[in-house]
């Protein structure tokens, strides 16, 4: 029993990435009709924001140390972040170690400005394009964006801590009447889960109870009456772009003390969040956010030894295989709608 | 009147044999105008350097590149000559190799078998490499390995640490300085037992490739000497990246240890998440619940940061060591670059004095009268102490680092403490091993 509610509280956590990934993806389906490839880059950019503000929150000044040597035997240059100077150094290392949730803040603006600076620029040329050229440019863009975050940052993943009060884990079999240490649960991956809720919870609330979100939503549904009504709906659009590169922006951020950015993990990512939203139903804001749950859940208990001892491998092909089952059963996914991409 | 025998037929045919000639590769015509593959004829010869420069391991391949470069500036007689000084071998004047001044061309091994083989094919047929190195994949350095038994040049491997590489997929052209999985295993065991005590459960975590399988064979073999026992070994693929769903079942599976057999960003993340489900903080069985890394990578360890404080495992070299080879080393590469070099550059830099080297004392470019100089060449002053190229399988034999992630460090390279130099007899196997058998080094093909 303790093991099933271990695996569940997992998929929760990777599920949350699927889904805001997923979520990102379908919003910019739903509104623009593009297939967005790009879409896992976007989500590294939002893990390197967050290494990038931890590097500006430490820039620093050399002090040699002359009671201590470097690895060439010469007295050591100690760094001393900036910050330290300004605040001293306690208020200095309460920043620098809350870089992560600051990066919140520094993400947004970051993510939206190159979201509206992606479609405008390059993927606006390609609406009255096939599918298929759409996935060839954005994949491209994809690599290229990995490989300029490769150039300034290294291949190697860069140690982006969670604040020290949320490292150490939540003892949840105490909570469920366990015996101690039997379930427990790093602090941070709650906190990642309650975020993602946050945010699917003010994405769904910003299209369902604002004017800006009823005429987008209006939009998804039929394009060109909106248009005829004298709505400049591509601006609109274009703003969900880049609110949906800020979702796929701000998953990357708080996933960066999970594991460590680097460079490629977007691409991780990538596949299984496009599997997640085809389950999900393309189209469906909410049946992405359903599979994205369901498929991280069913994949963590596929990772259970007991399950596969009794299928090797199914660790590697649940989520294919789950795709393949739902696709066969409900062509159009968990909730998609009848028409979208059909055509 | 003369009569002309020319002919459009004639004119024709002479063409194609003379357009044939000159488009056949020069692996082919090399080999039947010389004695061995890329004989050089000039004043230069060229080596190649095979390492990853794009993919997840391109800034351990940036290393490596940065020591081959150095490598062949010493040999050249540039810079401050390195551990050219305080190799035992003296016959490394600066002059190059054989009189000729060393140069060099440089392949991208993608830290994939097919790329590195296409990288290495090119760098032998198209620039006449005589010599190929580096890599940082056991995987890689196998398939290149075969490739230039095939062609019939030297193959000085760079990081490869499993098992297979001078076990069953060994080569007569094939050398290998970098330590190994069952080496790993037998240095660290016994600082394992020291610390840990002999009466503990492992649970395994292993890398579903070449590398990890023989990493988890030896040191299950090696725990389960001191009478450890092993709880469950789950192989986990080389691609995941979240390792937290085979975290999981290690807390109530009675383990008291885990043993991450993953290297670069798998080890990175698996040492990670381990971390954050606060294993380290368990005690199971009445013991504080401890977490090994068989093989640590200084230059990847440091994208884990601090989860890597208290950890053991084992490394090639470290910058740190005191022997006068290894300070000459970390000084002429930290005064060139700016900072300490990794194992894998230092693996590398060796290879390449070791073959010049070689080639000085069999006074001849041909790898098969190189091979024999390597083989069972006894040789120190490069880092590790005395060591012994094996002849047997073409594995050098030298003391093995234990090292332990450092509580306090002092700069960003500065991760690992040394714990402990094993000794070279201590992680000493017979050539027919059970866990390197299944393999025939072959003979020597000169490319002829």
């Amino acid at each position: 029993m303790d093991a099933i509610i271990l695996q569940i509280l997992n998929g929760l956590d990777k599920g949350s990435a699927y889904a805001l990934i997923a979520l990102g993806l379908t919003l910019i389906f739903g509104t623009l009709g593009v297939v967005n490839f790009a879409h896992g880059a976007l989500f590294m950019i939002g893990a390197f924001c967050a290494v990038t503000l931890n590097r500006i929150l430490t820039l620093s000044h050399q002090v040699v140390d002359e009671s201590r040597k470097d690895f060439l035997g010469n007295p050591l240059k100690v760094d001393v972040p900036y910050v330290n100077d300004w605040f001293g150094e306690a208020a200095g290392a309460t920043i620098i170690d809350w870089s992560v949730p600051l990066a919140i803040l520094f993400s947004i603006p970051v993510m939206i400005a190159i979201g509206v600076i992606m479609e405008r620029g390059l993927i606006k040329h390609f609406y009255r394009r096939p599918h298929a050229d759409q996935i060839l440019v954005t994949f491209g863009l994809a690599i290229v964006l990995q490989e300029i975050i490769k150039y300034f940052y290294g291949a190697n993943p860069i140690p982006t801590p969670a604040p020290d009060v949320f490292r150490g884990s939540f003892d949840f079999g105490v909570l469920l009447g366990f015996d101690p240490n039997v379930i427990i649960y790093p602090y941070w991956r709650l906190v990642y889960f309650g975020f993602a809720a946050l945010i699917v919870g003010a994405v769904f609330a910003f299209l369902q109870f604002t004017t800006f979100g009823m005429v987008v939503r209006a939009g998804m549904a039929d394009r060109e009456t909106v248009g005829l009504l004298g709505i400049n709906i591509d601006r609109r659009f274009t703003i969900m772009f880049g609110l949906a590169a800020a979702v796929a922006g701000l998953a990357g951020v708080m996933y960066a003390p999970i594991n460590s950015p680097n460079y490629h993990m977007g691409m991780d990512f990538l596949v299984l969040s496009f599997v997640v939203v085809v389950v999900g139903g393309m189209g469906s804001l909410p049946g992405a956010v359903l599979a994205g749950f369901v498929l991280g859940v069913l994949e963590s208990f596929a990772s259970m030894n007991e399950i596969k001892s009794i299928l090797p491998g199914i660790d590697q092909i649940i989520i294919y295989l789950v795709a393949i089952i739902i696709l066969l059963t409900r062509p159009r996914g968990l909730m998609g709608r009848k028409g979208v991409m059909e055509d | 009147m003369s009569k002309s025998t020319l002919t459009r037929r004639g004119v024709l045919r002479t063409g194609a044999v003379a357009g044939a000639g000159v488009a056949l590769p020069t692996i082919f015509t090399s080999s039947r105008a010389s004695a061995f593959t890329n004989e050089p004829t000039g004043g230069t010869v060229t080596l190649g350097f095979n390492v990853p420069q794009t993919g997840p391991y391109a800034d351990e391949g940036a290393d490596e590149l940065r020591a081959f470069e150095l490598a062949v500036e010493h040999l050249n007689g540039g810079g401050d000559g390195g551990m050219i000084n305080t190799f035992s071998s003296k016959t490394l004047d600066g002059t190059g190799i054989l009189g000729k001044k060393v140069e060099y061309v440089t392949g991208d091994t993608q830290t994939k078998s097919d790329a590195a083989r296409a990288s290495a094919k090119s760098m032998i047929e198209k620039d006449g490499a005589v010599m190929i190195s580096g890599g940082s994949s056991s995987g890689v350095a196998v398939a290149v390995q075969g490739l230039c038994q095939e062609a019939g040049v030297i193959f000085m491997a760079g990081l490869t640490h499993s098992n297979d590489t001078t076990g069953k997929d060994k080569k007569a052209n094939g050398f290998r300085h970098f330590f190994n999985a069952y080496m790993s295993a037998a240095a660290l065991a016994p600082v394992l037992e020291k610390m840990y005590g002999s009466d503990r459960k492992a649970y395994h975590l292993t890398a579903d490739y070449t590398w990890g399988w023989t990493q988890q064979e030896s040191i299950q073999a090696a725990t389960e000497a001191l009478g450890w026992e092993t709880v469950n070994n789950v192989l986990t693929p080389l691609a995941q990246t979240d390792f937290s769903s085979y975290i999981a079942p290690v807390l109530n599976s009675g383990a008291d240890v885990l043993v991450l057999n993953h290297y670069g960003g798998n080890m990175v993340n698996s040492l990670t998440n381990a971390v954050q489900f606060g294993l380290r903080d368990k005690q199971v069985n009445g013991k504080n619940f401890e977490i090994v890394v068989p093989l640590y990578s200084r230059l990847m360890a440091r994208g884990a940061g601090e989860n890597v404080k208290g950890i053991f495992g084992s490394t090639n070299w470290h910058w740190s060591l005191q022997d006068e080879g290894s300070k000459a080393f970390v000084k002429s590469f930290g005064t060139k670059y700016g900072f300490p070099p990794s194992q894998a550059a230092h693996t590398c830099y060796v290879q390449t004095l070791l073959y010049a080297d070689a080639v000085q004392r069999a006074g001849s470019f041909n790898p098969c009268e190189v091979g024999a100089a390597l083989e069972g060449f006894e040789f120190d002053g490069l880092g590790n102490g005395p060591t012994l190229y094996r002849a047997d399988d073409h594995q050098c034999f030298k003391d093995v680092l234990v090292v332990r992630g450092k509580e306090n460090p002092e700069s960003e390279f500065d991760l690992l403490e040394v714990v402990e130099v094993t000794p070279r007899a201590q992680v000493e196997y017979a050539p027919d091993h059970p866990m390197f058998a299944g393999g025939n080094l072959g003979s020597c093909n000169p490319g002829a």
